[in-house]
């Protein structure tokens, strides 16, 4: 059975004794596509990941993943998913053989032969013991135990975080050609946004348990815009586009616009925006607050 | 065979860096009607890039009538795609870049030249940028 949308929620929600992880979340995440699930430490992606697998219970609202309810039909739901812990956790003690032995055993779909020749082509050797490897090759193992299911879903929590360049160039090629073999829809959460561009077709943007900025990443960047001009206040501008970020230095005013159509005022200089800002400019924005402070959000630290 | 690259920094789409690039093959006689273009696999891996990336160029193309695809096959050069007659492009390079010379000697730095350029280049292209 397929469905329309890998997930799907309805104003899902979930709090932790007073605290919530997550609210007001109503999404659709179409099939097929990669999706970047980005946002500050702490923002609630993992929760959000966990209840898409059934690991954590919502307070409330809806979650749909594959068409199916991830608690109630774990039964059915459960064999078509593929799921990559943060840090992705093997058991060091056992070799690559064996940690496969486990992958057959406890799955109730296992392709062997797709495990061993991504074991080849990654030059390892299937006496090597798990904690031996490095990390990057750890987090190549734990992919190919989620692919060997041949799941429909693959979720990935921060998948590259810790891994090095190279490795991460490495790690994120393999999710592709995943996508491209089996159309595998994919989410990855990261607080990297600059490489997810090119990475992912489609975006959630988590802050402070909320949704922001969710869509096709082809449509998010073409209707972004940042204008520059002499100085002025957007009232102009905001009556037809969305302002997102102003800011107002010397005679120069800047703002950062999810436009309706055209900007015609010529009087304003245009540019392409990358993902990366656009993103920047969600995480900081403060609906009704005016001008952000700027405070340096913790993805660029990183 | 082409081979891809694609410049983060450029703000042009991943997938219109991609068209381009083709365009540019097939006008400089670089792709030839019939050559395969990279699968979409290929391309994925080398680069590192979403997969409907690449097939939205690759449609794009095709609604272009520059490339044709084959069913499991994969993706060729149309055959009717022409090159930019080689003399032609031969001569405007020379006095491009004499122009340059002359442009360099009346004291113009490199951006100021790609600036002028660029300047005179725009109505064509200007429907395109919002």
């Amino acid at each position: 059975m397929s469905s329309e949308f890998a997930v799907r929620t309805n104003a899902l929600g979930k709090r932790y004794a007073a605290t919530w992880a997550l609210r007001d979340c109503t999404l659709e995440i179409p099939t097929g596509s990669v999706t970047a699930l980005v946002g500050p430490n702490g923002a609630g992606k993992t929760t959000l990941l966990h209840l898409v697998i059934g690991l954590a219970k919502q307070t409330c609202g809806v979650v749909e993943v594959l068409g199916l309810s991830p608690r109630d039909q774990a039964n059915e739901l459960l064999p078509r998913l593929g799921f990559v812990a943060q840090d992705h956790p093997l058991y060091r003690g056992l070799t690559i053989a064996e940690t496969f032995k486990l992958g057959r055993q406890l799955n109730r779909r296992w392709n062997e032969s797709l495990a061993t020749a991504r074991v080849g082509r990654l030059g390892l050797k299937m006496s090597q013991k798990v904690g031996s490897l490095s990390g990057g090759q750890q987090a190549q193992v734990a992919l190919t135990l989620a692919l060997a299911k041949e799941p429909e879903l693959l979720v990935l929590d921060e998948p590259v975080a810790s891994l090095d360049p190279l490795a991460r160039r490495e790690f994120l090629n393999a999710v592709l050609e995943a996508a491209v073999e089996s159309g595998v829809s994919v989410i990855l959460s990261s607080h990297i946004v600059s490489e997810l561009e090119r990475v992912c077709d489609y975006l959630v943007t988590l802050a402070d348990g909320r949704q922001q900025l969710v869509g096709p990443i082809r449509e998010i960047v073409a209707s972004h815009r940042l204008l520059t001009g002499p100085r002025s206040d957007a009232a102009s501008v905001a009556r037809v586009h969305n302002v997102i970020r102003e800011s107002h230095i010397g005679r120069q005013t800047t703002l950062l616009v999810r436009a309706n159509g055209h900007v015609y005022d010529t009087c304003w200089e245009q540019h392409e925006v990358d993902l990366e800002e656009i993103v920047l400019a969600y995480l900081g924005y403060m609906p009704g607050s005016g001008i952000p402070t700027p405070t340096l959000p913790e993805m660029v630290a990183q | 065979m082409i081979e891809f690259h694609l410049d983060n920094r450029s703000g042009v789409p991943a997938y219109l860096q991609l068209v381009q690039q083709v365009r540019h093959a097939i006008r400089l006689g670089m792709l030839r009607p019939g050559d395969q273009l990279p699968t979409v696999k290929q391309v994925v891996t080398s680069l590192t890039v979403n997969p409907n990336t690449v097939l939205h160029a690759y449609r794009q193309l095709d609604l272009e009538g520059l490339v044709e695809g084959r069913q499991g096959v994969g993706t060729f050069v149309a055959a009717d795609s022409v090159p930019l007659p080689p003399d032609e492009v031969r001569s405007l390079r020379s006095s491009l870049d004499r122009w340059v010379s002359r442009a360099r000697g009346a004291g113009l730095d490199d951006e100021s030249i790609s600036a002028l350029i660029a300047e005179a280049v725009r109505p064509a292209s200007e429907s395109r940028v919002a």
